[in-house]
């Protein structure tokens, strides 16, 4: 059982077993930063938006934007898995069981906690510089890029907090990605797979894994997002 | 606040979102691909490990296999989202092909079920071969007992053994009938961690690792039979069902070649699946 744990992190690794591990955490960090991407496209712009404007009912609108942080992913995963399966109103584009789906699934997950966190940064960054901007004659919408690059800083834990939770989440993408091997399996997912096979000391050790390949991945952010502090005085 | 790096740093972001997402979509394999719902049993036992390089590289044909419990496979099969179902529990596959969801189900192989117990064998099963009686001693001491309760090969079969003992569950249900509603590896853990008695398939037993004190303690009896059938899923109902390379995979499965392939696989040279697709009405 030992051997396990040892031939995981590349001791003595044979050939195909280290391909087939490089092939999940690929796998794994192209889902989630392609959901990453896609959720700041949509989430950042909202979240700033929501931000500056004032309309009737924004309250509401911030607290169910909070409360979705919290979506359970499991219900994200029945949801996207109805709507992609063939019986489904998007079944036609023939998604489900495919890494688009895993990709589809954390994007929603993650998109209320890019919006949320952008959110109350951009609302705190207009009550600093609203007044400069709109003396320079933008309006508020046309104030949304420059506020997003002012905060890019801030806004880059909310993104952090996003992959945070797309990278550690099983719940969605073993149901609409299937967990197929060499197709959509995943890290989380592998570690279900090996948990149940009882094979705990190799599930552990993926999971030792995942959770130094977060910090590796934080820390780079932090360090860019320093020096970048620094550049931009 | 130069223009030009706000305008890069969005498109910058829209690039990667949209980059990826081709990438995540052509990840695919260009060659053909088939989804086959199958069972968790037939997966944490290693067979699909075993069997599918084998029939990948002679037909070209990569498998997807999902596994799940033998109800959610077939339920899988019913909405369209798999090309095959390989599933075992003849009773509900005999469902599928009357509502229409396939035309033809061949048998592939058995295995057997056993029923797994800890050492200390509180109910005095042990080495016994009448798994009704067993069953029944079970129940008279009450002895703590896992049940995947997942509408699985394995669950439907544990659910028809215990009519055979002659006990009616939904009155001796209590306390130490513990329904987890989880595959076959996630029960025999279950099963290790509070030494309870749990019905598995052979397979899955020998592939297991994480055994604790748990041991067979009724093998042998022939109401633990396990039959396994292969279906293609009705391209009448889903035109998008890769009928072609899915009756491919099936004939190769019932073929003499699959054949021989499922009874190669062995675990400490003990053999897991014997192959009886020749066998009539199996």
């Amino acid at each position: 059982m030992d051997e396990a744990v040892v031939s995981t992190f590349g001791f003595g690794l044979s050939d195909p077993a280290l391909a087939n591990l490089l092939q999940i955490v690929g796998l794994s960090l192209r889902v989630t930063l392609t959901a990453l991407a896609l959720a700041a496209v949509i989430g950042l712009p909202l979240g700033a938006l929501i931000g500056i404007s004032r309309f009737p009912g924004r309250k509401a609108v911030i607290i169910v934007v909070n409360a979705l942080m919290g979506l359970p992913p499991v219900v994200v995963g029945l949801v996207v898995y109805l709507t992609l399966s063939r019986s489904g109103p998007l079944g036609a584009l023939g998604l489900l069981f495919t890494p688009a789906a895993m990709v589809v699934a954390q994007t929603i997950l993650i998109v209320p906690i890019v919006v949320a966190l952008s959110r109350q940064t951009i609302e705190d960054l207009w009550g600093e510089l609203g007044e400069h901007l709109r003396s320079l004659g933008l309006t508020d919408v046309a104030a949304v890029p420059t506020l997003l690059w002012e905060g890019r800083f801030a806004l880059a834990t909310a993104l952090l907090a996003g992959f945070g939770r797309a990278s550690a989440e099983v719940g969605s993408v073993i149901i609409v990605g299937g967990n197929i091997a060499g197709f959509t399996r995943t890290m989380t997912t592998t570690i279900t797979l090996e948990t149940s096979k009882g094979d705990l000391p190799l599930a552990l050790a993926l999971g030792g894994i995942l959770i130094c390949l977060t910090i590796a991945l934080n820390a780079g952010a932090f360090a860019i997002s320093r020096v970048g502090a620094r550049h931009a005085g | 606040m130069p223009q030009i790096f706000r305008r890069t740093f969005i498109a910058g972001l829209a690039t990667l979102a949209l980059g990826g997402m081709a990438t995540a979509q052509t990840a695919a394999p260009t060659d053909t691909s088939i989804v086959v719902a199958s069972t968790t049993s037939t997966q944490d036992s290693g067979l699909f490990d075993h069997l599918l390089p084998i029939f990948t590289a002679k037909t070209g044909i990569a498998v997807k296999v999902v596994a799940q419990g033998t109800g959610q496979a077939l339920d899988t099969g019913r909405r369209g989202d798999a090309d095959v179902v390989f599933v075992h529990a003849k009773a509900a596959e005999e469902k599928f092909l009357g509502e229409g969801f396939s035309k033809v189900r061949k048998p592939v192989m058995y295995n057997d079920f056993v029923l797994i117990g800890p050492k200390a064998d509180p109910a005095g099963v042990a080495g016994t071969k009448d798994i009704a009686a067993a069953l029944g001693a079970i129940v008279a001491k009450k002895a703590p007992f896992v049940s995947r309760g997942d509408r699985s090969g394995t669950h439907m079969a544990e659910l028809a053994l215990w009519k055979t003992a002659g006990v009616d569950l939904e009155k001796a249900r209590g306390e130490w009938y513990r329904e987890i509603g989880q595959g076959m590896g996630a029960a025999l853990n279950t099963a290790s961690a509070m030494n309870a008695y749990v019905l598995a398939d052979r397979g899955t037993w020998l592939n297991f690792k994480n055994r604790g004190d748990l041991r067979i303690s009724v093998e042998g009896d022939k109401r633990l039979f396990n039959q396994y059938g292969v279906m293609v899923v009705n391209p009448d109902k889903f035109p998008h069902v890769k009928a072609k390379e899915a009756q491919i995979f099936v004939d190769w499965l019932t073929g003499p070649d699959g054949q021989k392939a499922i009874a190669d696989y062995k675990i400490g040279g003990e053999q897991l699946f014997f192959p009886n697709a020749d066998q009539p009405g199996a």
